[in-house]
């Protein structure tokens, strides 16, 4: 497989692909209830291997693992921390064995669940170690790509990079950050706008930056304009469906495939490099925004 | 005099200055100001304003932790002081965040309102199965039970919550409150909780109503 940032560099535009937890809520809820979506990684990669295969054949060129909350400390919250291998590898495993290279692999990395001192009792020290033991499972198990996602503190996000690019340099890594629209501009809720993302990113040794989740994908060409004044790394950004509602207990998402697909375009205009979903995105949506960047 | 503390209070609040806060709570009760009044007309409004302007954009999480903590300095100190002497018994409560959900401060915010309130209550803390809230209502002969989930994916435990009191036939022996960002009056209404509380204020005055009904 061509190496992601050369792609990027003559100008490709890259599919993600789209949300992990609603589909493995679809397909192993009583697996899921009351525990965290990793517990199914011990259990039942072969649903791992269903999802992958599903955003695979809706198109997508980059699929995530099922790790978002695989580090140490998120996973103490549910006495699974002694797993963190077992779990990150076996995600890695399920998702390389579906895409034989037709993808890439993308392990997903998100927030630890803890804050940094002063504001929780978390030493950046620990922080480090806590995302450097999930990091160099997923990279020893062979995925081709680090994504760090959904991350509203500059200086967390700053160590999961860091830690990423001390176990191999040549891992691509993919940095996102979740921004709120305040009358004051889009910030996360930590307080770091778009301009601060941009620069310490970059410095801290990010290859691809952006956004994701969010509150739908309107906003996020506004986002990925602001991005492309304060940098010039490849940008990406994985939008959600809108915000949930709750119909019937079931949370909705309002923005169809075809909404999504159309507003993807003007993200491609924007020269956004990697166009993905997050939160209440299907293989449809991915198909449809595939299918609406390729025909450019 | 009671005013200028309440106005300082609620500066403490805003800053985040845990010290000041807890030293103003200190101080209030040493002049004999209730700790109802402490908390209604000063440290609230403190906090209020700092959700408002979370709201708003103009202030961010950081902030808003420094805050609550502060705060709840302030609300430890004065349910202390409540929990000493003669105590007027409005009713029996238990509150917990429902299971799979961690967060904690506004479920704290309203056990402490409720304390201050005169209510015994007995703080279940996060992460409570359904059978914990029974166990422990019965145990703590609670009138009311009172559940928070500020996830869209743990509102369901609310849910049943209601069928088991129901399976059991608890339904009408404990009323019960339901709180939390995403919860609304219609999900209340539809799972047949007795009722909904806005926010910790809210939630102290529906719980008022319930026990004197």
């Amino acid at each position: 497989m061509e190496p992601l940032l050369e792609r990027i560099k003559k100008g490709e535009i890259l599919i993600a692909d789209g949300a992990m937890g609603s589909l493995l809520m679809a397909k192993a809820k009583d697996l899921i209830k009351g525990k965290c979506p990793e517990v199914i990684n011990l259990s039942r990669p072969d649903i791992l291997e269903e999802v992958a295969r599903l955003y695979l054949e809706a198109g997508a060129d980059i699929i995530q693992t099922n790790t978002f909350g695989g580090s140490p400390l998120k996973l103490s919250d549910y006495s699974l921390e002694e797993k963190t291998e077992e779990i990150n590898r076996t995600a890695v495993e399920a998702v390389k064995k579906v895409v034989e290279k037709k993808a890439y692999v993308s392990a997903s990395c998100g927030p630890s669940g803890k804050m940094l001192k002063p504001y929780g009792n978390v030493d950046p020290d620990a922080m480090y170690e806590n995302f450097l033991r999930q990091l160099r499972v997923v990279i020893e198990a062979g995925a081709d790509i680090v994504c760090v996602e959904t991350m509203i503190d500059i200086q967390e996000i700053t160590l999961a990079i860091k830690a990423a690019k001390s176990i191999s340099p040549s891992t691509p890594v993919m940095a996102t950050m979740t921004f709120d629209k305040t009358p004051r501009g889009f910030f996360t809720m930590m307080g770091v706008n778009i301009e601060k993302a941009a620069r310490e990113l970059e410095a801290a040794g990010a290859d691809i930056i952006g956004s994701n989740c969010g509150n739908g994908i309107e906003d996020m060409t506004t986002i990925a304009k602001e991005y492309k004044e304060f940098t010039s790394l490849p940008i990406i950004i994985q939008s959600n469906a809108g915000l949930p509602e709750i119909k019937d207990d079931e949370a909705v998402y309002p923005e169809t495939p075809e909404f999504m697909a159309e507003k993807s375009k003007e993200l491609a205009a924007v020269g956004v490099s990697i166009i993905g979903g997050c939160c209440g995105t299907t293989p449809d949506h991915i198909r449809a925004i595939g299918q609406a960047v390729r025909s450019l | 005099m009671s005013e200028e503390i309440f106005e300082r209070a609620k500066e403490a609040i805003i800053k985040g200055d845990a010290d000041t806060s807890a030293e103003l709570a200190r101080q209030g009760l040493d002049k004999g100001i209730a700790g109802i009044d402490l908390i209604n007309k000063g440290f609230i409004p403190g906090i209020n304003d700092v959700g408002d302007k979370f709201g708003e954009g103009q202030l961010f999480l950081p902030e808003l932790i420094l805050s609550a903590n502060a705060m709840q300095g302030v609300i430890d100190i004065v349910n202390a002081s409540m929990e000493i002497g003669e105590k007027q018994n409005q009713g029996r409560v238990i509150l917990g965040t429902v299971e799979g959900d961690l967060h904690d401060i506004g479920k704290t915010i309203a056990v402490s309102l409720l304390k201050a309130n005169g209510f015994e209550v007995k703080d279940l803390g996060r992460d409570v199965s359904v059978d914990r809230f029974i166990e422990e209502a019965e145990a703590f002969e609670a009138d009311v039970i009172g559940t928070s989930s500020l996830l869209t994916t743990t509102m369901e435990v609310q849910k049943k919550l209601e069928e088991t009191l129901k399976e059991k036939g608890l339904k009408g022996k404990y009323k019960t409150v339901i709180g939390g960002a995403p919860v609304t009056q219609r999900w209340a209404d539809r799972i047949g909780a007795d009722a909904y509380a806005a926010d910790a204020s809210d939630g102290v005055r529906k719980i008022k109503e319930l026990v004197e009904k």
